[in-house]
Order: C-alpha cells, then sequence, then structure tokens
C-alpha cells in the first residue's frame, strides 16, 4: 500500500461515499421495489436488478435502494414507489423494463414524477 | 457488479462476539449467497453498539432496522423474509420491557434516543479493520489540519475544547500537554493508558475494538503537539479482541504512511507500539503502569516529579487515558469551541458510562456531562430491573462511592460527584435494588482493593486488611458495636497516608454507604438483620403457611435436601441444612419463600 498524502484521504473518503450515505442513511431518493412472494412471481426481483444496474449506469452516490413486502394490490404488480426528498412519494404500477427506465431518469435523477405511469400518492410503511 | 443496497452491520464487540456474533455472520453470508444477493447486500462486522444486554444485534442500512438477541438458527428465516422478500421481521426486533409493539428503528429505541455520540461516532457504523472505513467518515482528517497548525495552536485547541482527563481524576489535558512540551530534556514519549481495571468497566475497551484508528489519530496529533517521537499503548492482556484490533490498526496506519517517518508527506516522524498489562489493577496508575512498560514491578512512585516533567527513562511523558485521546481528533477537526459546546461549565463534552446492575438496558452510553443520574437510569436505561425499588447507584468503580434515592437529580460532572462524597471515575455506573446490601457492596470494593494493593505503603497495606476484616465480619453477623467508628477511622487514615490513588480513594465506598446507608450497618451489628435479605448468614429461608400449596416443587429443587413435606401439606424448610442458594424461591410460583 502505498504512503497516502492529504488528497488521497480525501480522495478515500470520496469514493466512499456510498458507503456513508449508506450507513448513515441520508439520500436524496429512495426507491422501494415491491416484493413479497406475489411480487417477486411477477418480476420484482428483474426490476430490482435493473434498478440497480441503473445505479451503477449513471453513478449515483446518494439514492437509496430498498425493497419491501406486497402492497397488496397484487393485479398490478412489478410495483416501485419513489420517494423524491421534500417532495411526496409516488407509486408506480404495471411496470416493464422501458418503464423503470424513464422513471429512473425522470424522476429519481431530475425528481419529476412521471404521471402516466402512476397508482396515486403516497407510501406504505415498512412495519 | 451489481452495486450495493444494503449494508448488515453486525456487531462484533467482545460482547456479542462472545455471543456468538461471528457465527451468525458466517450465517448471515451463507443464506445471502444461497439466495444469490451477495453482490447487492454487504454483511459488515463493525465494534461494540452499546446495547449489551440484547446481543447478539444487528443493524440493517439505510433503513435502520435494528434486531436481536439474535440466534444462529433465525437467519435463514431473517434472510429470506428482510433481504429476499423485503418484509422486515418483527418478532426479532426490540420491544422494550411492558410493551407489545416492537421498536423496528434503531434511531426511535429510548435506549439510544437520547445519547450523544462524539468518542463512540463510529460504533456500529464501521469496519473497525478497514482504514478505508474511517478515513470515509473523516479519519485522519483531524491529523491533516493539525500538521497546517503550530504545536502551540494545536494544544490552544485543546484547552480551549475544556477537554479533562477521563481515566478518573479530570486533570486539564491542555494544560498536561503545556506543560510536558515546555520540558526541555528529549525525548518526550506518549502513553495511552487502556489498562481499564474497574470492575465492570468497558468503555475503553470498546473504543479500541470499534474505533481503533481514533487513538492512533489522536496519539499523532499529540505528538505533533508535544514533540514526541514514540508512543506506547499499554492495554491489559485480558482484552484479547482489542488487543488485536489496535495492533492491526497500528500496521495499516503505518503500511500508509500514517506512522513512522513523513507522516502524510511532512517531516512529522512517529512510531506507535503495543505493551500489554496483565492482572493488575494498580498498573493503570500512571507512575505503576510506567514501571510496568520499562519492565520493572508495578509500583506507583512518589509525584512531584510528574509524568509530564520526568516519565519514562526520566524523560517527559504525556499519558493520557483512551477516551481522551479519542476526543483529540474531532477537536482538532471541529475545533475545540464545538466541544466546550457540549457538557457544563467545568466539565466540558460527553462522557462514556457503562451502565451495569439491576437495570433494564445494561451496556454503554455516551452522554453529555451535566445530564441527571435519573435520566440516565429511567430514560436510557429504561428503569430498574424487575420494576424493583431503586436504592442506589454506584458510580466510578472502587474509587467511587454509592449515591441514594436523594442524589436522582443531580447532574453528573467531576465537581458535583466529589461534593457528594464520590467521583466520576473511569465511567461505571452500577445500579442497586433493594435487595442490594449496601454493606456488601462495601466489603465487594474493598476485598477487590485489598487484593490489588501493591502493598507499598503500611497502611494501604494492612489498613485496608482490616478494613475487610471487619466488614466480612459484619456481613457474617460478627459485627459489635463500635466497628463502624473503626471503619471510619481506618479508611480516613488510609486515604491520608496512601501515595497513590488506590489508597487515597479506597475510603470511598466505605465512606459513602456510611454516609447515607448507616442503619443497614447498624441493622447488621444491632440486631443480626440483613435489610435486603441478601448476607447469607443474617438470613433465614422459611416456608409461609399461608402460601404453601404443597406442590413439593421446591423439595425437587433443593440441593442439599432440606425441604421435606407431604403432597398439598405445607412443606418445611430445616434451616440446619439449607445453604440459602435460592434455588426454591427461584421455582416457587405462589409467593411461599420468606427470606428474612
Amino acid at each position: 500500500m502505498a504512503k497516502l498524502k492529504i488528497q488521497d484521504l480525501k480522495r478515500i473518503r470520496d469514493e466512499s461515499k456510498r458507503t456513508v450515505l449508506l450507513r448513515e442513511g441520508t439520500a436524496r431518493a429512495k426507491v422501494t421495489i415491491h416484493m413479497g412472494t406475489c411480487g417477486i412471481a411477477a418480476g420484482a426481483r428483474e426490476i430490482m436488478d435493473q434498478v440497480l444496474r441503473l445505479v451503477e449506469k449513471h453513478n449515483v452516490q446518494d439514492v437509496m435502494i430498498t425493497s419491501s413486502g406486497c402492497a397488496g394490490m397484487c393485479s398490478h404488480e412489478p410495483m416501485m414507489t419513489v420517494e423524491y426528498r421534500y417532495t411526496a412519494p409516488v407509486k408506480y404500477i404495471d411496470l416493464n423494463k422501458e418503464k423503470v427506465t424513464k422513471i429512473f431518469e425522470e424522476h429519481v435523477l431530475n425528481g419529476e414524477p412521471v404521471p402516466e405511469y402512476a397508482l396515486g400518492v403516497g407510501s406504505e410503511s415498512m412495519y | 457488479m451489481k452495486p450495493e443496497r444494503t449494508h448488515i452491520l453486525v456487531c462484533t464487540g467482545t460482547g456479542c462476539v462472545s455471543a456468538g456474533a461471528f457465527d451468525i455472520m458466517e450465517a448471515l453470508k451463507t443464506e445471502i449467497k444461497k439466495h444469490n444477493l451477495q453482490e447487492e447486500i454487504a454483511v459488515v462486522p463493525t465494534g461494540c453498539n452499546g446495547f449489551c444486554e440484547n446481543g447478539p444485534l444487528v443493524l440493517f442500512e439505510p433503513e435502520g432496522i435494528f434486531y436481536r438477541r439474535l440466534s444462529v438458527q433465525d437467519i435463514p428465516f431473517l434472510v429470506e423474509e428482510h433481504c429476499l422478500k423485503g418484509r422486515p421481521v418483527p418478532s426479532l426486533m426490540y420491544t422494550p420491557p411492558k410493551e407489545k409493539s416492537p421498536i423496528p428503528a434503531m434511531k426511535d429505541i429510548e435506549f439510544f434516543k437520547h445519547q450523544r455520540l462524539v468518542v463512540l461516532r463510529n460504533r456500529g457504523r464501521i469496519n473497525p479493520e478497514r482504514i478505508e472505513d474511517y478515513i470515509a467518515f473523516d479519519g485522519y482528517m483531524g491529523l491533516a489540519k493539525a500538521l497546517e497548525m503550530s504545536p502551540e495552536e494545536i494544544i490552544r485547541q485543546v484547552k480551549v475544547s475544556g477537554l479533562r482527563g477521563r481515566g478518573g481524576a479530570g486533570f486539564p489535558t491542555g494544560t498536561k500537554w503545556q506543560v510536558c512540551r515546555e520540558q526541555p530534556r528529549t525525548p518526550k514519549y506518549l502513553i495511552c493508558n487502556a489498562d481499564e481495571g474497574d470492575p465492570g468497566a468497558f468503555m475503553d475497551r470498546s473504543v479500541l475494538e470499534a474505533d481503533p484508528h481514533a487513538i492512533v489519530e489522536g496519539m499523532i496529533i499529540g505528538a505533533k503537539a508535544i514533540g514526541a517521537e514514540q508512543g506506547f499503548i499499554y492495554v491489559r492482556t485480558e482484552y484479547p479482541l482489542a488487543v488485536q484490533r489496535i495492533k492491526k490498526a497500528i500496521k495499516q496506519a503505518e503500511e500508509n504512511g500514517l506512522l513512522g517517518e513523513g507522516i502524510l508527506g511532512s517531516d512529522l516522524k512517529f512510531t506507535l507500539s503495543v505493551v500489554r498489562g496483565a492482572g493488575a489493577f494498580v498498573c493503570g496508575e500512571e507512575s505503576a503502569l510506567m514501571q510496568s512498560i520499562m519492565g520493572h514491578v508495578g509500583r506507583p512512585k512518589q509525584r512531584p516529579p510528574f509524568p509530564a516533567q520526568k516519565g519514562l527513562w526520566g524523560k517527559p511523558t504525556n499519558i493520557n487515558n483512551v477516551e481522551t485521546w479519542a476526543n483529540i481528533p474531532q477537536i482538532i477537526l471541529k475545533g475545540g469551541e464545538w466541544l466546550a459546546g457540549l457538557g457544563t461549565e467545568n466539565s466540558k463534552g460527553t462522557k462514556i458510562f457503562s451502565l451495569v446492575g439491576k437495570v433494564n438496558n445494561t451496556g454503554l452510553v455516551e452522554v453529555p456531562m451535566g445530564i441527571k443520574i435519573r435520566e440516565i437510569v429511567y430514560g436510557i436505561g429504561g428503569g430498574v430491573l424487575g420494576g424493583r425499588k431503586f436504592k442506589a447507584v454506584q458510580t466510578g468503580g472502587p474509587s467511587g462511592g454509592c449515591l441514594p434515592e436523594s442524589m436522582l437529580d443531580m447532574p453528573i460532572d467531576y465537581e458535583s460527584l466529589k461534593s457528594v462524597g464520590s467521583m466520576m471515575g473511569s465511567g461505571g455506573l452500577i445500579v442497586m435494588d433493594e435487595k442490594t446490601c449496601m454493606v456488601d457492596v462495601a466489603r465487594y470494593f474493598t476485598d477487590f482493593l485489598a487484593h490489588e494493593s501493591c502493598g507499598k505503603c503500611f497502611t494501604c497495606r494492612k489498613g485496608l486488611e482490616r478494613m475487610l476484616e471487619i466488614l466480612t465480619n459484619i456481613c457474617e453477623g460478627k459485627g459489635k458495636e463500635g466497628d463502624v467508628e473503626l471503619l471510619e477511622e481506618l479508611a480516613i487514615m488510609v486515604r491520608e497516608t496512601s501515595m497513590c490513588a488506590l489508597g487515597q480513594t479506597a475510603a470511598n465506598p466505605v465512606l459513602s454507604t456510611i454516609r447515607y446507608f448507616r442503619d443497614e450497618y447498624d441493622a447488621h451489628i444491632r440486631e443480626a438483620i440483613c435489610p435486603a435479605g441478601f448476607c447469607k448468614a443474617l438470613i433465614t429461608y422459611s416456608i409461609l403457611e399461608d402460601k404453601c400449596v404443597g406442590c413439593g416443587a421446591c423439595a425437587r429443587a433443593c440441593p442439599v435436601g432440606a425441604i421435606s413435606g407431604e403432597k398439598k401439606q405445607v412443606h418445611n424448610i430445616d434451616t440446619g441444612k439449607c445453604i440459602e442458594c435460592g434455588a426454591c424461591a427461584e421455582v416457587c410460583k405462589f409467593d411461599a419463600i420468606n427470606i428474612a
């Protein structure tokens, strides 16, 4: 391992930003993918994988990705909820690959909801 | 490679490790791999979270969900439910005593809510064996700033912060550093006192296990300020995990150019090594500790001269406690004024307390100075165990004293505790209830001190021995009128004629219990009764006729066959055979066992 200089300390700290935010629980936006057995059967795991790849592609550090159990509207699975900080959470339903990409780029990255894919406004409690 | 979406932070402080935390960690990794989630979910070992009553425990971030009292058998279900299906598991969460619903989020739990983490800021949050984790949370930025400051400026910040020695004596740290800096002789040395001998204290151990780099960084800053080139960390060998982690941290710092020559590219030079103590409480005393480092028998020496003037090998040595050193990086990074904004007029900053004894939430808590004892015991601690009546709280370990209920609203700081016959000490807080015998408490601490006395001072050596004799006699029902007065005289004599703090503070447990609980001493001596029902020689076990239904549970539980009786008839205890073990009282469902 190389001898560190002050710039190296700053560099390591910046590289670990995602870890810091993850452990401190602070984020610009939170994406909750609704799982549960029905969600997984409808393809929620693939949605989760896609969202994670989008995170990687756009190199986002401050977005929280979590999952929750069945939201109750099994006919509209797979679903996800996007909460952009300081704004109301939006529930998206009947998802597919294209919709997820659009929602990620417009709502998660830019804070602008995509009304045509949404069911309504509001988040569920995980517990 | 998928980016991580969840970190599972597994507590691996010694408490949780001894309850199986490493096995839990392996089980988590296995189950996560089974569901092919290992790229998105990381399992991270961290240091002690402080909520030791509830170990083994884990924290899921970023949701902040807290799971406790886990066993390896819980893990497959936990991983399948929470990690795969996204459903947190309420049955594994913390439910406060007397309540029905669990509290999922750690930040909502009373125990954690009221704490103010300064020294323990990285607990449960970083992997202590990864220097990158430490740096991610502003680690070594304090050092970077210190390298651009003059030594005088560094010392000034420490003085402004008002930091006082956290080992117990509370001497102003900035002043000590200044004295050491101004000494002309070289080379100068730094010592970190991690001997932590107080029974039941584990603050220093937890800091070393959770955040060892904080000590390393603090000492490098100290080296710049004082002009030292070599430092020692004296850790008691009874802390194997702490020794392992601090040694690893030192090695990582060396590999990264943070110790040795040319630190962070500057011309600062400093090396650190670990020295292990073993089995001697007195070696936590600074002058005895230095004797031990030099390879001599651990016996205190006359002061003055103080270590800052003449310490290791006759050279100026600055010795500070673990908690004191751990405050330094943040004082330099955020400025001395920042720490001075916490605490009271004369006691700035925070203090870590080990809250133990008859309290619901036992563990490690860090709170600002000036908090009331009541807030710690009832707010953070969740009240007395089993809903029993609060009797006293013992602060400061063997050097401290017991404080009764009337003192519950006293704010905790160095001066206030001293004014009532106790002291801050290293931060032990033992909660006692109505079943604790205060005479036995005095006897316990005096026994400890008598054994740990190095023997150099006649009064400490013989005085404590005599005091122990008298206290043991009282507990066994052989106390005489005049014993209490003799105890007081001996205690004061030991205090005034001992050379080191062991003897000088030995009087506190005895004198404080006599001061506030004189009635218990009198009851033992004059009536041969132990009001708390504890001292075996003074209590008799008997069966209450009106409560006993003759189920026979007690007779079966008795290890010496002292209980006899017919089925459905009132049973009887033969006091000649009874060894007062309490097994019968534990199994009786009808409250029929009387202890008096």
